[in-house]
């Protein structure tokens, strides 16, 4: 089994159809197989062991992922956002490699020893001009595909390893070969070195779907792409959803007229949000898609039909299906788990385990993290309900355990942000000499609001147990997010400790 | 005959066909044919096509046996018809998900 195996089937049936679209430029499966083969050739020649890629995106995204596989190399697609000490740590990890990267990422390091650059444009442009290439793809069932390096929230980032097998099964079990209309177009924001960015080139192409890679969000370019170029599927993270409907409300234009789908994931999405961008495109497909880097994406989905019935629903307990992450794949074994590694019943919060082929749960030194059964600590926290629905309560690492009693963030952060004062609240741990940890706050104030932490400690004593009023809450003007929209807890401990 | 697992490609030497077995018992040794000659891992000689079995295959389709014991994923279809110990497999109807990502 090899990744390249997606491609080629794709370029077999659908040789003409476009397989990527970047700014001006645009592929076709059979252009982007002859120039992944090309590629690979390359990789395949030099005295690499890894390939690497420092840039935002663009048609040497697939070239690179496949060109690395007919190689038989790890892709190591590596975040731009990090700096240049970071970036040249991560390097000297992966030398000797080849790294592909756009002229001002590489103008910036001070590349390691092993390190072999090429400009991305050269890479795409030799790539695309090399003729016809003869290579055959190692049959690599257990060889690395890709590896992500995590973003380390203690100590060094992590190397996360997905095997050929891992991704080609997660493909598999859930795209359809060709499934793509003709004029399906894919709008991609995700940055490439996230799971959601590999993946969507895979299914994508998998499916024979047009991709459209956008690589710097914003709401107003997002609309207008998509009108151009007639998107009819997108996949974006929650903040990008909330700044796209901000977008829609402010244009008098409307929905674009092709989209179909959109599916998020990558963060919690809060129930105001999906409830309004339903109300404004009635039309379009929303699916939620929960997964780790290490289970190669998606392992749950709250499919179309989940959120319509969900969000018509008097129910209360149907109705907050909609900010559940839906119901395990098919292909995918989940458990949520008690304090005593028993099965949690339904309504119970736990740890949650995944197992399945898909599931990789690997790093590079440190083996794969499974127990004896095959089963994968997430590290997140959740529970499910009567029919099998999976709602997440944070991660396991951000419990706070509060004199022997552990407490979830989630339902604090629930309560303080009904509060009409509050716009964005985040609830961590702090050090306590009293309790070991106790409750903190950090709080944004709602536009023109009081800052009354007393006001707010009473409002939670009025709803939670006492032990869930938060001893501190600290008032800030914004909260530190990731660029996927993940609230980064640590940066906010490590800021209220300080204070 | 042939010990399938889940990854092992095979070709057809009567027609273009390529396999990829998605699912099979443990240690299951059958006797899988493509257009009436035995499948192998690479393709030698060409052998001619049985007209009894030409009914084709499929890019992308996976074909099951009827007790759907065994599972193959068609990665370049062709004229032959795919068999497992002599019965024919036919196309399994794939379960549509929303696409995620």
């Amino acid at each position: 089994m090899n990744l390249t195996m997606l491609l080629e089937m794709a370029a077999d049936a659908f040789p003409e159809r476009i397989a990527v679209t970047a700014g001006s430029e645009s592929l076709t499966y059979a252009q982007l197989l002859a120039a992944a083969r090309a590629a690979g050739a390359t990789f395949r020649a030099g005295a690499c062991e890894y390939v690497a890629l420092l840039d935002v995106g663009g048609a040497a995204v697939p070239i690179a992922i496949f060109g690395a596989a007919y190689a038989g190399k790890p892709y190591v697609p590596l975040n731009y956002r990090l700096t240049a000490p970071e970036l040249q740590e991560l390097l000297a990890r992966i030398a000797p490699a080849r790294l592909i990267g756009g002229a001002d990422h590489l103008q910036a390091l001070t590349l390691p020893d092993a390190i072999e650059a090429v400009h991305t444009q050269d890479f795409v442009a030799s790539a695309l001009a090399a003729g016809p290439t003869a290579i055959e793809a190692p049959d690599s069932d257990d060889a690395v595909a890709v590896q992500l390096f995590t973003s380390g929230t203690t100590g060094k980032p992590k190397a996360a390893l997905l095997r050929h097998e891992n991704m080609l099964s997660y493909i598999l079990g859930t795209v359809e070969f060709g499934g793509a209309g003709v004029d399906d177009a894919m709008l991609v924001t995700v940055p490439p070195y996230h799971i959601a960015g590999i993946s969507a080139v895979l299914s994508s192409t998998y499916a024979a779907r047009r991709l459209v890679l956008l690589p710097n969000f914003d709401a107003a370019l997002w609309l207008r792409l998509c009108r151009e170029h007639a998107i009819s599927n997108a996949f974006l993270v929650p903040t990008m959803l909330s700044r796209i409907i901000e977008q829609l409300e402010t244009e008098a234009q409307g929905a674009p007229p092709a989209l179909r789908a959109i599916a998020y994931g990558g963060g919690k999405m809060p129930q105001a949000v999906i409830e309004r961008a339903m109300a404004l495109l009635p039309d379009v497909d929303f699916t939620n898609a929960y997964g780790l880097t290490e289970t190669s994406s998606t392992i749950a989905l709250l499919g179309p039909e989940d959120h319509r019935l969900a969000a018509a629903s008097l129910d209360p307990s149907i109705r907050q299906r909609l900010i559940s992450v839906g119901r395990p794949l098919d292909t995918i074994e989940l458990q949520v788990r008690d304090a005593e590694g028993r099965v949690a019943a339904p309504g119970a919060a736990g740890d949650i385990y995944v197992r399945g082929a898909q599931v990789a749960g690997e790093y590079r030194g440190l083996g794969r993290i499974v127990d004896d059964e095959g089963w994968f600590p997430t590290r997140d926290r959740g529970w499910l309900d009567a029919d099998g629905y999976l709602f997440l309560d944070g991660r396991a690492d951000d419990i706070i355990v509060r004199g022997g009693e552990n407490i979830s963030p989630g339902e604090i952060e629930a309560v303080l942000s009904e509060h009409p004062d509050v716009a964005e609240v985040a609830v961590v741990a702090m050090p306590s000499e009293q309790w070991g940890e106790t409750v903190a706050a950090a709080v944004v104030p709602a536009p023109g609001a009081r800052a009354d932490g007393a006001a707010l400690q009473a409002w939670v004593r009025e709803r939670l147990r006492s032990s869930r009023v938060p001893e501190h809450i600290v008032f800030r003007s914004e909260l530190p997010y990731n660029d996927m929209g993940k609230l980064l807890r640590r940066v906010i401990r490590a800021q209220l400790q300080e204070s | 005959m042939t010990v399938l697992k889940p990854g092992l490609a095979l070709k057809s030497v009567t027609c273009t066909t390529d396999v990829m077995v998605i699912r099979a018992p443990a240690g299951s040794d059958v006797d899988l044919r493509c257009g009436g000659a035995p499948m192998v891992p690479s393709r030698g000689e060409a052998v001619a096509l049985d007209p009894a079995c030409a009914q084709g295959s499929l890019i992308g389709k996976r074909y099951v046996d009827a007790a759907e014991q065994f599972e193959l994923l068609c990665t370049k279809g062709g004229e032959g018809a795919l068999q497992i110990n002599g019965e024919f497999l036919a196309v399994k109807i794939a379960k549509a998900l929303p696409s995620s990502d």
